[in-house]
Formats: structure tokens, C-alpha cells, sequence
């Protein structure tokens, strides 16, 4: 997102805040109005631009904005306030859904740094995953053929599969304190790009766990 | 934070009152200074069926508890648990129609329209009739117009039964400043009860719908986690099951078919539900029917009775556990249980709700009353009378847009806290293309056809570029209604790109309008007939007062210029008693009033004096 070049002005008051900081309330400083929010989650949040997120923190600062923001709480202000009220609440929502949650924080830092995280073609097979992908291949059409003995090796691939998956959960944690550590710049998105491959591992590996449930499940009906 | 707002034009602001718009019954509320309060109409009543009836005269209507009869002896003019048809289409309610004894006028389309004796209607005016009685007995009561309201909705309810329901109000003459969800509502009413954090999980079980919701209270915050439901089912679907069973059990018993007649039917379904009602407090209960000169009955033991809705019951435990996986959250950790709705009265239904959440469900709460509660505390929170408390509700459903090969892509899914927003770039495919077709839709399928449509959107006035190069910005918007809205911008001119949205299902905003129109003229109408009606009855009350104090000794005592002005007084307002100006009538009322002051005295004088000597007046 690109800061706001124009000069900011109270669209109730016409004042013009007297600095940077005071530019990017959501309140006027004069006259205490909603002003128009920004849409960046991390300013919106006041948060520094990290990875790592204490989750007990974000839902007190969701629910302290909330009381602040929601139109519940504009019921009886001019009609453009409620209107930045709803937008800025909407803002408010989507961020704390994106910000709370691990992995779509980290694929919305993404592409707030110009990686496309979501649009990585998904049939690539992550090279460490060549070797159980094709076994598991194998399975499916052994099942889908009726041999119904590859049942149980399914259960135990789709165990080892929900265990990768809580592996990547530690390596993004890692990761993201890597990124935290590191200095803004071409160090960042560095770890930017690995971590753009382990959401992508992460994917795939869900993907797979999917495609094991849809065959048993058709399987059983 | 907060500046300091002083008003100074003398008015207190206008009362918002909360709405219950059910499937049976409706319920209108609103916070007194001690309190929610829910409102009774004339005759004490809290809940008004909501059961419409045209009157024979063909233009006025009867609703509630009137209409109830009206449903035996004008079964076609009169119409029962519409919510069940709002912001539905024709195809939707097929199964409906077999247990209704609705008839589809033509050109229902677009929007349904019933046919109601010579008249034909769509659910939403139905509704607003509803609506209309329930604003009427809030402002007798309140002494003031009512003109703004918060409705409540099942949880479940997707954006064409809410743009449904707020096209009712509008048509009422009410601004609904906000449609909430009934079992939110009702964990605000329950919240004020107990006032203390936790998991409380909302059973509710109405009449027509079925909602389930997980919230999290923590220090006033209403933070719903997950709700799911079955707008389909309730009291009505086990009615109906007792009813196809009653109707050819007495048909046969007859040797006569009376499933044909509105009136047999009406009358046994009224049987039945008396039968399940009593079958909540006692063992064993009777189904008793007089149709045409024969009698029916039969013993129903509640044994029996729960083998044969057992079905309905276990259909609502599938949206529990899942809006429990959605809340992340087991059984185990829900702290309470809430129960809304008359159904949850029946022991089955408790006793499902107690093995599945394997806890005691709290029951302090009123249940027909609690959502109306809620509803006036959400319409305090609005007002500003309300401060430390504040609701976060969600989407009970995902919305997606129709992509290649008939797939649902999904923007926003469901249990996003509301208001919720989402983009999406379009492009053009084909070169100097001006137009992009987006569908819109609801549910959690993956495929178009097992979605809700919503509405179809069109970009129109592109500006005609080679295909691929035009970039269209659409931004979904959900409010805090749980309704959608859309605007979308040229990216690469930053241009506001205009949208024109045809709803699939419902009234276009002109066909509301008209309706507003019409109904708008008659709500003023109706409010100054009411106060002069109300004018009249006090001026009645007051001449016959003055008839019998003239047989007092204390009239005598007047001096004749004294009686001949409260005589002149009484003649005056004699002449303007039938006139339709309220404030006529209680002007004369005053001058009667001031009149007689002396009268009044020494009336009070004497019965001190007589009261003295110890003789009775």
C-alpha cells in the first residue's frame, strides 16, 4: 500500500492535523469525527511490521477498535461518518481474520511485498514431497481399482501427512522470527521467499489430505 | 474519547423499539429506564400471532389474535407463518404449498405473491401488516409515533429473506436501523441476565427456523464464533407431521376426505397443536376435533408423540456440531446452553440439547419473550442508551461468484464477523469487450446450481481496450444487517465503474417504494385516527364523570354563572366530539376540565364532611 501523498484535512472540521502521526488516526484530532481509514491492516492495527503476532494483544486492540468504530456506535452521527464507521469496521474484521490467523497473515505480508503467495501454480510438487506424492498416487488408483488393502496404508500416509503439516507450522514460527530479526529490505525478502515456499509445501500437503479424504469418502458411500 | 453532545432542541430523542418478527407469534420491546419491557397490546397480550387476515370489506386487515378465527372461517383470506415464504421464489417452496394452504397468484416470478381473497400480496406486505400492528401498540403505549425499529431474523437467513424483511419494515413505515440475528439477540438479553464471561452456545428452536450460535462474552463484547441453522424447520414441521397423520386418521374414520377442506384442516391443526403443547406438562394428552356434525378423538401419550417427531428433533443436532467444529470448540467448553423459541418447551428437545452439549440448558429466560428482549437492548445500543455493551455477529453464509465451469469461488466465508469486505479484479476476454456479467451467490456447495443465487451484477460503460488490458476493482461489502452491497472502480483510472444489480429473488427497490407510498399515507391515517379515537374515550369519560356529578348536592351549591359554564363547556365539547381533530377534542376537554374545577372541590368538600359525620355517600 502507498502512503497517502495529498494532504490530509478533517472532512468535518477542515482542520489539518499538525503531524504525521496525529495523519494517520482514525479520529480527528480537533473535532473527534471518523475519518477515512486506512485500508493497510499493520496501520490500522498500530501494529510494527512483524510476523510474529501475540494473539492475546490483537483480540484485546479488536475488541477496544470495535467499541470505537462500530456502526452500532454511529447510529445517531451524520450519514458520511456511519459510512466511514462501516468502512473502517470492515476493515477492522478483515484484518483481524487476516492478522490472527498464522498463515494468512504471513500470505497477506506477501503480497503486500509484491509476491503473488496464492497464485503459485499449485500442481507444482514441492521437490521435497516427489518421493510420497507418487507412492501415494500409486494408492489412489490401487483404491480406486477396488483393492480395498491400500486402505490402511492410506490412513497411515494421510497420519504422516497431518504431521508434516504441524512440522511446517514450527518452521513457519521459525521463519517468521527470522523475518522479525532481520533488517527491512533485501534481507527480508529473502525469508519472504522461503516462507513463500513453505505456505506453498503447506498447501500442497493440505490439498493432498483432501484428496485422501474425497477418495475414502466416495469410497465408503 | 466521546465529546460532550448537548442537545438543545428539547426534544428527547425518538424511541427505537425492537422487533420479534416471528413465524407464530411477534413481539414488540423497548428499554424503559429500568429496562427491556416488552409491550402488550390493548388487552395485555405481549405476543401477537402473526396470522393476517383481509377483513370482508376487502380493503382493512385483522391481525393477531382476531385473525386466529378468521383462519377457520376465511381460510382464503387470511394467511399464517409467511416468514417461511419471505425472499423466496416460486421453485423453493413447492414443499410448502402441499401443507399450506396457500394459493400462488400469477406472475410470481420474481417475487412471490400469494393470493389473499381478491387480493394478491407478497410475503413482505404481508409481514408489514404484522409489523404495522406491532408499531401501532407500541405507540399507544408509548404516547409518540414510532418510526424506527431493530427486527430481528433467524441467524441463518440469507440476503434476500433480510433485504425481505427490511423491505416489510420500510412498507410499514418503520426505518429498521438494524436487522439482528435472534439468537444474538437473545445472548444480549441473556447476557444482562447473568452478567458473566464465557462460551454460551444459543439453541433456537421457533416455529418456522432453526438457529444455533456460539458466542463469546467477554467484558460486554457479543463476539459470535460460529452459527449455523436450517431456516426450514421448526414447530410448524411437527404441526404438519401431526397433522397429515390426524386428517387421514379422521378422514378415514369419517369415510369422508377432509384434507380438501380449509376449514376441517384448520380446525384440526388447531387440535394437534393444542395436543403438543399440553404433551410439554402432561404424560398423556387428547386430540379432540368437532367438524360438520361429527366429533374426532384420539389419546396421544407423549411416548408416542416423541417417536414420531423424533426426526425433526435430530435434524437440528447436524447444525450444532457444526457450528461447534467451526467455533473450534468442544462440547466440553461451552460454559451454558440458552434455550429460545416455544419448541425448546418440548422435554425431547431438552433432553437432545442436554446429550449433545452434556449440559444442563439454562431455562430462567422466557422463551417466547427472550429474542424481543434482546431486540430492544440492541435498539438501546443503537439509540446511545446503551454503551458497555456491543454485539459482533457474522455471515452464516459464504459468498462466492460464479467462475469458469459453473464453480462457486469464495470471497467471504461464512462466520466472517460483520461488516465484512472482499475484492476481486475482473478483466475483459475479448477485445473492446464493455460489459462484464459477475454472479453473485450464497452457500457453502462448490458448484453454481447448489447455491443460492443472489443477484447478477453488471459492469457497464468499460472502456472499450484490447481484452485483458481493462482491470475492474469489485468490492463485496457486508454490513452489520448481514446485507450486500457492491461498487467497483477501473483500476487503471481509478474511475468509479458503475454497477446495476438485478436481485434474483425479491422486490426491486421501485416495487418497495410504491408499497412505502401507499402504506405511508395510510400509517399517517391510521396513527391520527388512534389519537383521535384515544381523544374520544377520554372525553367520554369525562362527560359522563360531570352527567353524574350534576346529581350531586355539590352542583347545587354552584353559583348559575358557574353552571352555565360547564354547561357551556360540556355543549362545546359535544360539538366537536366526532370531529377527526385530536387536538379539537382535547382542547374542550381542558376548557371542561378547568370548568369544573370548583365542582370538583366542593364534591371532594362535602365527601370530606360527610365522611366526618360518619354517614356513607
Amino acid at each position: 500500500m502507498s502512503e497517502p501523498t495529498e494532504e490530509h484535512q478533517c472532512w468535518n472540521c477542515g482542520e489539518h492535523p499538525p503531524s504525521q502521526k496525529a495523519a494517520r488516526s482514525l479520529f480527528c484530532q480537533f473535532c473527534n469525527s471518523l475519518q477515512a481509514p486506512s485500508p493497510d491492516y499493520y496501520r490500522f492495527f498500530g501494529l510494527n511490521k512483524t510476523l510474529a503476532i501475540d494473539p492475546e494483544n490483537l483480540q484485546r486492540t479488536f475488541y477496544q477498535m470495535s467499541r470505537l468504530l462500530h456502526p452500532d456506535r454511529y447510529g445517531r452521527r451524520p450519514e458520511r461518518e456511519r459510512q466511514y464507521s462501516l468502512e473502517a469496521t470492515a476493515i477492522l474484521n478483515d484484518g483481524y481474520r487476516t492478522l490472527k490467523d498464522p498463515v494468512r497473515r504471513a500470505e497477506y505480508v506477501l503480497n503486500e511485498n509484491g509476491f503473488r503467495a496464492a497464485e503459485q501454480r499449485s500442481s507444482e510438487v514441492p521437490p521435497e514431497l516427489l518421493e510420497e506424492v507418487f507412492e501415494l498416487n500409486m494408492m489412489l488408483d490401487e483404491l480406486k481399482s477396488g483393492d480395498d488393502s491400500v486402505i490402511e496404508q492410506l490412513g497411515d500416509a494421510r497420519q504422516r501427512f497431518l504431521s508434516m503439516l504441524s512440522g511446517i507450522d514450527g518452521e513457519l514460527e521459525t521463519a517468521f522470527r527470522g523475518h522479525d530479526g532481520a533488517p527491512e529490505g533485501d534481507a527480508r525478502l529473502k525469508v519472504l521467499t522461503s516462507i513463500r515456499a513453505i505456505l506453498h509445501r503447506r498447501r500442497y500437503i493440505q490439498n493432498l489430505i483432501g484428496e485422501v479424504d474425497r477418495q475414502l469418502a466416495s469410497r465408503n458411500a | 474519547m466521546e465529546l460532550f453532545q448537548i442537545d438543545f432542541s428539547g426534544q428527547s430523542p425518538k424511541k427505537v423499539v425492537g422487533i420479534d418478527l416471528g413465524t407464530t407469534n411477534s413481539l414488540v420491546a423497548f428499554m424503559d429506564l429500568t429496562g427491556p419491557v416488552v409491550i402488550p397490546d390493548p388487552l395485555g397480550q405481549n405476543m401477537v400471532p402473526s396470522i393476517v387476515s383481509l377483513s370482508d370489506d376487502g380493503h382493512s386487515f385483522v391481525v393477531g389474535e382476531q385473525a386466529r378465527a378468521r383462519l377457520i372461517t376465511r381460510p382464503e383470506h387470511s394467511v399464517y407463518s409467511v416468514k417461511r415464504l419471505m425472499g423466496r421464489g416460486v421453485a423453493d417452496i413447492q414443499d410448502e404449498i402441499k401443507l399450506f394452504p396457500f394459493k400462488i397468484a400469477e406472475g410470481s416470478e420474481n417475487v412471490l405473491r400469494l393470493r389473499v381473497g381478491d387480493r394478491t400480496m407478497t410475503p413482505p406486505e404481508v409481514s408489514a401488516q404484522v409489523l404495522r400492528k406491532l408499531k401501532a401498540n407500541a405507540e399507544t403505549h408509548l404516547g409518540e409515533p414510532v418510526t424506527q425499529a431493530v427486527i430481528t431474523v433467524p441467524a441463518y437467513f440469507n440476503d434476500a429473506q433480510r433485504q425481505a424483511t427490511k423491505d416489510a419494515g420500510r412498507i410499514a413505515g418503520l426505518e429498521v436501523l438494524r436487522l439482528v440475528n435472534e439468537p444474538t439477540a437473545a445472548s444480549l438479553a441473556y447476557g444482562l441476565d447473568k452478567r458473566q464471561d464465557g462460551i454460551v452456545a444459543v439453541y433456537d428452536f421457533g416455529g418456522g427456523t432453526f438457529d444455533i450460535s456460539i458466542l463469546r462474552l467477554r467484558e460486554g463484547i457479543f463476539e459470535v464464533l460460529a452459527t449455523n441453522g436450517d431456516t426450514h424447520l421448526g414447530g410448524d414441521d411437527i404441526d404438519n407431521r401431526l397433522l397429515a397423520i390426524a386428517l387421514e386418521d379422521a378422514s378415514s374414520e369419517w369415510g369422508r376426505d377432509i384434507s380438501t377442506t380449509g376449514e376441517a384442516v384448520q380446525l384440526v391443526r388447531q387440535a394437534v397443536i393444542r395436543a403438543k403443547e399440553q404433551l410439554s406438562f402432561a404424560p398423556e394428552a387428547n386430540i379432540e376435533v368437532a367438524f360438520g356434525g361429527r366429533a374426532y378423538q384420539r389419546a396421544l401419550t407423549r411416548a408416542h408423540f416423541e417417536s414420531l417427531i423424533k426426526d425433526i428433533v435430530d435434524r437440528t443436532l447436524a447444525p450444532c456440531r457444526q457450528a461447534l467444529r467451526d467455533a473450534g470448540l468442544t462440547p466440553e467448553q461451552i460454559d451454558e446452553v440458552v434455550l429460545v423459541g416455544g419448541s425448546t418447551r418440548i422435554p425431547l428437545v431438552r433432553q437432545a440439547v442436554r446429550n449433545l452439549f452434556k449440559a444442563e440448558p439454562h431455562t430462567d429466560l422466557n422463551p417466547d419473550e427472550v429474542v424481543a428482549i434482546g431486540a430492544a437492548v440492541q435498539a438501546g445500543i443503537l439509540a446511545g442508551e446503551v454503551q458497555d455493551q456491543l454485539l459482533l455477529d457474522v455471515t452464516p453464509l459464504s459468498l462466492g461468484i460464479e467462475t469458469m465451469g459453473g464453480v462457486v469461488t469464495k470471497l467471504i466465508h461464512r462466520n466472517s464477523t460483520i461488516p465484512a469486505s472482499a475484492s476481486e479484479v475482473f478483466t475483459t476476454s475479448v477485445d473492446g469487450q464493455k460489459n462484464v456479467l459477475i454472479h453473485v451467490l450464497q452457500g457453502e456447495r462448490e458448484l453454481v446450481k447448489d447455491c443460492r443465487s443472489l443477484a447478477r451484477f453488471d459492469l457497464k460503460d468499460i472502456d472499450p481496450l484490447p481484452a485483458g488490458m481493462t482491470r475492474i476493482e469489485v468490492r463485496f461489502l457486508i454490513d452489520a444487517n448481514g446485507i450486500l452491497s457492491v461498487s467497483a472502480r477501473d483500476v487503471r483510472t481509478g474511475k468509479e465503474q458503475s454497477v446495476e444489480v438485478k436481485p434474483s429473488y425479491g422486490l426491486t427497490d421501485e416495487q418497495v417504494d410504491a408499497m412505502v407510498r401507499e402504506s405511508f399515507e395510510k400509517a399517517e391515517e391510521d396513527f391520527k385516527a388512534r389519537q383521535v379515537r384515544e381523544a374520544q374515550v377520554e372525553a367520554g369519560n369525562i362527560l359522563s364523570a360531570v352527567e353524574k356529578a350534576k346529581a350531586n348536592d355539590a352542583w347545587l351549591g354552584l353559583t348559575g354563572d358557574e353552571r352555565a359554564a360547564v354547561d357551556l363547556a360540556v355543549n362545546q365539547l359535544l360539538a366537536v366530539y366526532h370531529s377527526d381533530n385530536h387536538r379539537l377534542i382535547l382542547d374542550h376537554i381542558a376548557k371542561l376540565d378547568s370548568a369544573t374545577v370548583r365542582l370538583a372541590e366542593s364534591m371532594m368538600n362535602s365527601a370530606v364532611q360527610d365522611a366526618l359525620k360518619g354517614t356513607k355517600i
